[in-house]
């Protein structure tokens, strides 16, 4: 399928340019407000020394629980919030501190698509109104061309002419994703963070937009960073695939060979409670026990600590360290990373 | 009660809405038995009925603007059975519930036929802490002294396992996690030792390895209790895992049903098996590949089609399809489907796809 006109792919990675995004210890701290004067009596450690690299064209996931702050993550990497604390380089350039005047000309490289696409978008303004104002506001082509654009553009999102004039309250679920797909492609952006984009929709609704996002990422280009909770999506869309608790990365690893090489026991137990789908091959769930620790006050040591299956007397005092296992995989746990010292020798 | 024999008969069921528009049948002539110690799934996109299906049950549609056809059947057969100091007002044998009176249903609901829902903040009352909450049902449906109601609520929160269930007991439903609160309401719906349980989604809303904590807890219970569930999901690896039938919906009516491993393997409506074939596999085989789709939407059900529901989405349609609707009938391999051109070849597809 080729592109449509109008959209153009973003230039081809060459083998030794920076990673597009770079994560450096990356934290992010929300103040929980309360008293009579409303201040801030504690913090919500949402996003705690995170770290990462996306490299041009590759699709990264980001997998874990509610709340393990993996959509704190996304929004955090294209400057949609603030950072209490690290370091974002994008292409090379640190963009931790830009001003917003500053940011205007990166906020065109990089998009967001959301999960709820009715929520984030304007319900007084059509399709084309919604399209638009994104093309003109960055100028992304002149004026002349520009219903010929949103025509192109609406054409390769697989909706119809006719959705132009019509309201986002229109259009069904997966319509409406299209649209929010759409919006985000209209500036030409090279990097997309997708949180949850498929994950209110019906199955097969799910893999038509799975299939769009796919064609368009190869299409163009795209680098993306996919947030989702559902490893089986990830596992099928992404190259590599970061798995969050607690707001820490514990491992990442590559997507293919997801299942054999899987070494962190967060990783493991949330592949073994995935139900799988065929009634010949049943086996009991992974299922956890424990209770999660508050983000309010994290435990000194591993945050999995109070579920984990593995866990160690040093897992609950000092956070394990980040090692590297073999191409594309690292994992934060001591049980993996040390050789397990044998209960009766303790 | 001896497993296999029905519990529940569903025969004929609509369940029609007033609207604006005119009047829409949001569920169309559904017949199914559902055994004892049996667990059925009901399975579909959204607004195919599966809840209005759940609901009807239930008798919790809003009489205001909806209601059951007079073909309706729904029969609980009531045998007899002991039960923890129930108070049975219900006369053995067959009670038909579709046109039952209000008392009829008092004692039915909950006490026969519980429900749990997908969100437990939604039926679990804010202001009344969890142990007033089973306390009510069991004053209820039970004649058990208030000290044995304390023992019995005390006892059911150990069985979801909630850890220091006479402290919880006091707690409000805000104070519990999400996981928590659920397994709160199957405490609460398996108080009284009902012989149905309706579980409309019940884990769509948890994290994944909540989600195996309740599948995990409904299959202990189910095993202990004997409990016949109906569930209703649209997660296709909950339903391999647990069902032992399917049911498949679709613009409100059942398109096919069977044995799980026959739903699985032979599929014979199209829709069942594009629907399996869509949903990603785990594996490197399919890893990148684009997934099988389902191309249009599901019809409106104010304007639905003449003939079959699912022709306009169907790549087997044939003309004959859009004139008139095919019957549920017996397929290739025996077991009702709603098509003219049913596949009659197993689905090749690659066991599990672990590596």
């Amino acid at each position: 399928m080729s592109a449509a006109p109008g959209i153009q792919p973003a230039p081809a990675p060459t083998p030794n340019s920076p990673p597009l995004l770079d994560v450096r210890d990356l934290v992010k701290h929300f103040p929980v407000r309360g008293g009579v004067l409303n201040t801030a009596q504690a913090k919500v450690h949402a996003v705690n020394g995170v770290s990462l690299e996306v490299r041009r064209g590759e699709v990264v996931g980001v997998v874990g629980e509610s709340g393990c702050g993996k959509s704190t993550l996304g929004k955090l990497v294209i400057r949609l919030i603030e950072p209490t604390r690290g370091t974002l380089l994008y292409a090379g350039r640190d963009i931790t501190r830009l001003s917003h005047s500053e940011l205007m000309p990166l906020r065109r490289r990089m998009q967001i698509i959301f999960q709820d696409p009715y929520s984030s978008l304007n319900p007084r303004l059509t399709v084309a109104g919604l399209l638009k104002e994104a093309v003109r506001f960055h100028r992304v082509v002149p004026e002349r061309e520009l219903d010929g654009y949103i025509d192109a553009l609406i054409a390769r999102v697989g909706l119809r002419t006719e959705s132009k004039g019509k309201f986002p309250h229109e259009f069904s679920g997966g319509q409406r994703q299209r649209i929010g797909i759409a919006r985000a492609l209209a500036v030409r952006p090279e990097f997309l963070v997708a949180d949850e984009p498929v994950s209110a929709l019906d199955v097969s609704i799910q893999a038509q937009v799975l299939n769009l996002m796919m064609e368009l990422k190869a299409e163009l280009g795209l680098t993306l960073l996919f947030i989702s909770h559902d490893l089986k999506v990830v596992e099928h869309f992404c190259d590599r695939v970061l798995v969050m608790y607690l707001g820490h990365i514990v491992e990442t690893l590559p997507c293919e060979n997801l299942h054999a090489r899987a070494r962190h026991p967060y990783t493991r137990a949330l592949l073994g409670a995935n139900p799988v789908d065929d009634p010949d091959d049943r086996r009991p769930l992974t299922v956890l026990r424990g209770e999660v620790p508050s983000p309010l006050n994290p435990p000194p040591g591993c945050p999995f600590v109070t579920r984990c299956p593995l866990a160690m007397e040093v897992c609950r005092e000092k956070m394990p360290p980040t090692e590297s296992h073999g191409p594309g995989q690292a994992v934060a746990c001591w049980a993996v990373n040390e050789p397990v010292v044998p209960a009766s020798s303790r | 009660m001896p497993a296999g024999e029905p519990v529940l008969s569903v025969r004929g069921l609509s369940a029609c809405f007033r609207t604006d528009l005119g009047v829409v049948t949001a569920v169309d002539d559904v017949s199914f038995d559902l055994s004892a110690g049996e667990t059925l799934a009901i399975v579909g996109e959204s607004g195919c009925g599966k809840t209005v299906t759940s609901k009807s049950i239930m008798r919790l549609l809003p009489e205001r603007n909806s209601f059951l056809s007079d073909q309706s059947r729904i029969i609980y057969h009531n045998r007899p059975r002991r039960r923890a100091a129930a108070k049975d007002r219900l006369p053995p044998g067959e009670i038909e519930l579709a046109h039952a009176d209000a008392p009829t249903m008092h004692h039915v609901r909950g006490a026969r036929i519980a429900m749990i829902f997908q969100e437990p903040m939604t039926s679990l009352n804010p202001v009344f802490t969890i142990g007033w909450q089973l306390d009510e049902a069991l004053k209820y449906h039970t004649d058990l002294s208030r000290r044995g109601r304390r023992r019995r609520a005390v006892e059911m929160l150990r069985l979801v396992e909630i850890a220091n269930p006479e402290q919880r007991i006091h707690e409000y439903p805000h104070q519990l996690s999400g996981g928590m609160r659920q397994r709160v309401m199957i405490a609460l719906a398996l108080c009284c030792e009902p012989d149905v349980l309706i579980a409309d989604e019940p884990t769509t809303a948890l994290d994944v390895t909540i989600q195996a904590q309740i599948l995990d807890l409904m299959a202990g219970l189910k095993a202990r209790l004997g409990t016949a569930i109906m569930f209703i999901t649209h997660n296709l690896g909950v339903v391999a895992q647990f069902a032992d039938r399917v049911l498949v919906m679709y613009a409100g009516r059942v398109i096919e049903s069977g044995p799980v491993r026959d739903i699985f393997h032979r599929p014979q409506h199209p829709y069942t098996r594009a629907l399996l074939d869509s949903i990603p596999r785990a594996g490197n085989r399919h890893r990148g590949r684009p997934l099988a789709t389902i191309e249009g939407i599901v019809p409106s059900l104010l304007n639905l089609p003449g003939g079959c529901k699912f022709a306009d989405r169907c790549p087997r349609r044939r003309e004959n399809c859009v004139e008139r609707e095919p019957a549920l009938e017996p397929g290739p391999d025996g077991r009702p489907v709603r098509c003219y051109y049913p596949h009659h070849e197993p689905r090749v597809a690659e066991p599990g796809g672990r590596t």
